[in-house]
This record gives structure tokens, C-alpha cells and sequence, in this order.
């Protein structure tokens, strides 16, 4: 058997649990929960924990630069129950910051940390918050949208390698 | 009472048994581990960021640049998920290809895994043999795609060519082979008493302990968790074809070791049921020429050799992709390496990392 989106009544189970917290976004295939940033431990620990949603695997973890927010997501999925689902939660561009999950799952240690060096998304309650990826002297955030590649002005650099090298 | 502190020795990134850079600092007491942190990033050539200033069909030959031993299986991910995005029907055809393709890369995989471990304990002749056998299937590949290694071949919306006439018959050969060729194997290495004392109880992490720090792929099922996505998502058309789930029992590196030899059996028959049921017909669904998929976001993952390999797609609904993100499975399957080799001498950490088996090209991305 193939697994399955969360239920609704099970989405509806949860939205009952903390009314005000939990809106739904997107359809098919593409449908996440949006969770408040006050309950958001609260609601995930509930996410791994009860037995109506056992999401004991933090599938994946990463982040989306929306310019004036910033969107984290988060693919969970259940061993026992074999369903999966997306949760959001998202940080204004000018504070950014979120809670780590790191003490409900602890594989997402690395993710945080991936986020945390190329995004600049900083997670609160995060053990060992530090670059992985870039070199810890490197300036900035390279999946920014702000952050343009100097290879991105490829135009220039191409008119660079047509031109002669040496003219005599 | 002499009083003894423990030390700090470096291992890597130019280190045999990193199978690439690699760094490892290792907190010694001893001989023994205390504390093993990795330092990656020495590979990092900012692929996501490349993506988002590339057109959705550019992007593929740079999954091929991931996990650079199973790239048929990158290709088929990032294809999926596009494909998911811009809902489209694969030909029958196109899909058993696809099937043909990734098992036969994953043997491909295995044989390599198998043949770094036996070098990395000193076991040259066993790499020699594991190296002889992959070949056959590159040249394979080399058939279909002009490519040993980096195959650009699984399209969004089929793949790039139909199989030459040739392919079939030696695929059949080499099928009809590898039962003679895994026996040498076993006699060679499983039968080994030096292999199996170095494996052994050595290198445990139990199913919670896996799960916990997110292991997957055989790593995670030679604990003895069934999580394999081939099963629990049938992506494609894997719920099509008759193969078991290789599971282990301790979690020991001479579980991982088993778990992938067993792996490879169960491809070779999935490879033959899909060569058998193969239909005519076209390889290639009609894909607009400029891709603009609708604006959103879509998650598909896929059973890699390594793990569960994901990749996040959004759209702004242009012909490039706003943020793709890709979760390699080495890269996470890294964190259990703390854990795996507490307690361990330096010698088993080189196992360790061997059954492990992340690839730099996989975990910097």
C-alpha cells in the first residue's frame, strides 16, 4: 500500500486541539499545514508523539527565501501509519529566527544547521548552531535572494573569455 | 595513579578511506573514540543556487553531479518531481526503462560500495573483482547514453533514447551471470574469516538510535527497520514487480555489508521482470519545448542506493525553478557517525565510514 496524505479528519482533529493555530494551504499533492509561531513546539511535539499521528521521521527540512518572509518546511512522515505531511511555519525577513526542532527530532541537526549557513535563519534552542557547508570566515548567504553569484553576471563573464588574452 | 587526558587526531580530507574530502576529528582516548565530528564542505559547489538561475531541463546534468555512482537515480528524482509539478503521463515504456536504468544502477552502486570496503581493510583483490563487474554495467549505460558515469539519460517526461538493439541481450548476459559472479563474492569476502571478525559487532546502532538520527536507506533497514520507498511510495511503477526488502538484524557494519549484497539479488530480479514485461511503444511524452510549470511547491522522494533521496521544487511559475532544494540522503546519513563510532578503535572507523558509505559529491551538494 502506498502512504497517504494526513487525513482531514485528522487535520481537523488537530485544528480542534489548538484552534487558531493551524491553517491549511495548498491542494493535492501540494497541501501543508501553516503553523503559528506561539504553539509551534507544542503542536510538533504533538505531530511525533500522538498516537493518532506517530510522525516519527523528520523526512526533510529546509527553508524558502519569500523575500519579505521567509518559509520553513518540514516533510514529516510515519513509520506505523505510513502517512505523510508538510508543515510550514514562516519568520519575518527582518527577524530571522525560528524554533529548532532539533529536541523533538534530532535529525534535523544538520538540516537546521544547512538552513541556518546558507539562508541566515537562525534556530532558537538549536545545541550546535554553527556553518556546515561554507567556511566559517565566509561573508553572507548565498541562498538569499538577495545574494547575487558573480558568476550570475555570466554575460560579462563570457565577453571576458571571448577577448583576447594578448594583443600584440 | 598516571593521569591520562584524550587528544584530538585529524583524519581526512586527504584520506584514503574518506572516499573523497571528507574531514573527521576524532577525540581519541587512547586508541579508542571518544567523540567523532565531521567537517564537510570541502565539494560545496552551491548546486541549489546554480538551479534557480537554470531552465527545469538544464538542471538535470546537475543531478547527475550529486551522487556521481547512482546518477540514474538523481536523474529519475529531479524528473519525478518535476513531472509531479507539471502533472504529465509517462509512456509505459519510458517507465520500465526508468526501472531498468536505477537497479541496474544500484548494483552498480553496491558493487563499488563492496569494493571500497574490501580495500579499505586491505582486501585489494576484493576490489579488483567488485571493479571488473561494474564495468559491465558501465558499458551498459555506455550503450544507452554514450555516458559511464554522469548519463544526463532520465528526461522530464521519459528518457533521452530508446535502448539500441544490443542493450537487451547484454543485460540478459550480465543477468545470467551474476549469480556465478555473487558467489565468487561470497567465497571471496563474506567467507572471509579476517572480513567478518573486522565487521562484526563492530560499528552497532540499533532501529531507534537509526530513526532518531535519521538514517535511511540500507543503512537504516540493516537495523532492522523496514523503510523502503520502493514499498511505501511505489513511485513510478514499482508496485508492478515481485522483490523483497533485504533487512538486518543488529545494525553491525557486517549487517550493512549483508544488507547490500542482498540488495543487489533483488534488483537483478526486478531488472529481469521489467526486461520481460517491457512494452513497445514511445519513450518520450510530448513535453512542451519551454517548460513553465504552475506556480507552487511539490516534495518527491526516491530510494537511492544511499537512502531517500528528496528534492523540493517551487514554482513562481516561470521557466526557472524560485528554490530547489535536494535532501541527500549521505549528507544526513552522516549524523550517525558520532553515535556509530563511540567507542570504536581508529581502524573500525575506517569500516565504519566504508558501510556508511557517504559520498562528498552527495553530502556538499
Amino acid at each position: 500500500m502506498s502512504s497517504q496524505i494526513l487525513s482531514s479528519e485528522a487535520i481537523s482533529k488537530l485544528q480542534a486541539q489548538f484552534p487558531n493555530s493551524i491553517s491549511m494551504i495548498g491542494e493535492g499533492c501540494q497541501q501543508a499545514l501553516l503553523i503559528e509561531d506561539s504553539k509551534f513546539l507544542t503542536i510538533m511535539g504533538v505531530l511525533k508523539n500522538d498516537a493518532a499521528y506517530q510522525f516519527t521521521m523528520l523526512s526533510n527540512l529546509t527553508a524558502v527565501d519569500y523575500l519579505d518572509h521567509f518559509e520553513v518546511v518540514y516533510h514529516l512522515y510515519s513509520l506505523n501509519l505510513k502517512h505523510t505531511v508538510t508543515i510550514k511555519a514562516r519568520c519575518p525577513a527582518d527577524k530571522p529566527a525560528i524554533w529548532s526542532v532539533m529536541s523533538i527530532w534530532a535529525s534535523a541537526n544538520f538540516q537546521e544547521r544547512e538552513v541556518y549557513d546558507l539562508l541566515g535563519l537562525e534556530f532558537v534552542g538549536h545545541a550546535d548552531l554553527r556553518r556546515i557547508l561554507l567556511p566559517e570566515d565566509f561573508e553572507g548567504h548565498p541562498l538569499r535572494k538577495e545574494y547575487k553569484l558573480s558568476a550570475q553576471d555570466e554575460r560579462r563573464r563570457v565577453e571576458l573569455c571571448l577577448k583576447p588574452r594578448h594583443t600584440p | 595513579m598516571p593521569k591520562t587526558q584524550t587528544y584530538t587526531l585529524n583524519m581526512g580530507p586527504q584520506h584514503p578511506s574518506t572516499h573523497g574530502v571528507l574531514q573527521l576529528e576524532l577525540e581519541l582516548d587512547g586508541e579508542q573514540v571518544v567523540k567523532a565530528i565531521p567537517y564537510m564542505g570541502y565539494l560545496h559547489r552551491g548546486i541549489e543556487k546554480l538551479a534557480e538561475s537554470r531552465t527545469y531541463t538544464q538542471f538535470i546534468p546537475y543531478t547527475d553531479r550529486l551522487d556521481y555512482v547512482a546518477s540514474m537515480g538523481n536523474n529519475l528524482g529531479y524528473c519525478q518531481t518535476v513531472e509531479k509539478l507539471i502533472e504529465i503521463e509517462i509512456p509505459e515504456r519510458a517507465e520500465y526503462l526508468r526501472i531498468i536504468m536505477t537497479e541496474l544502477n544500484r548494483i552498480a552502486s553496491h558493487l563499488l560500495f563492496m569494493s571500497s570496503l574490501a580495500i579499505d581493510l586491505g582486501a585489494t583483490t576484493g576490489m579488483i573483482y567488485g571493479f571488473r563487474d561494474r564495468e559491465t554495467v558501465l558499458d551498459l549505460f555506455d550503450m544507452v547514453c554514450g555516458a559511464r558515469l554522469t548519463y544526463n539519460y532520465i528526461r522530464i517526461g521519459g528518457v533521452a533514447d530508446d535502448i539500441p538493439p544490443e542493450f537487451i541481450p547484454a543485460t540478459q548476459k550480465f543477468l545470467g551471470d551474476f549469480p556465478k559472479i555473487l558467489e565468487e563474492y561470497h567465497n571471496l569476502l563474506t567467507g572471509n574469516e579476517i572480513l567478518y571478525y573486522r565487521l562484526k559487532n563492530t560499528g552497532i546502532i540499533n532501529g531507534k538510535q537509526a530513526l532518531e538520527v535519521g538514517l535511511t536507506g540500507p543503512c537504516l533497514r540493516a537495523s532492522g527497520v523496514d523503510y523502503d520507498i520502493r514499498k511505501v511510495e511505489s513511485y513510478g511503477i514499482y508496485d508492478r514487480f515481485d522483490f523483497a526488502v533485504p533487512l538486518g538484524e543488529n545494525g553491525d557494519n557486517w549487517d550493512r555489508y549483508i544488507v547490500r549484497m542482498e540488495e543487489m539479488v533483488e534488483s537483478s530480479k526486478i531488472i529481469a521482470q521489467a526486461i520481460a514485461q517491457l512494452p513497445e511503444g514511445p519513450f518520450m511524452a510530448k513535453v512542451p519545448k519551454v517548460l513553465k510549470p504552475p506556480a507552487g511547491d511539490v516534495y518527491h522522494r526516491i530510494e537511492n542506493p544511499r537512502g531517500e533521496l528528496g528534492f523540493y521544487i517551487v514554482s513562481d511559475g516561470t521557466t526557472k525553478p524560485y528554490r530547489t532544494h535536494v535532501r541527500r540522503p549521505s549528507f544526513i546519513n552522516l549524523q550517525a557517525l558520532d553515535e556509530v563510532c563511540k567507542g570504536l578503535l581508529i581502524a573500525d572507523v575506517v569500516a565504519v565510514l566504508a558501510t556508511l558509505d557517504p559520498l562528498m559529491g552527495e553530502v556538499d551538494c
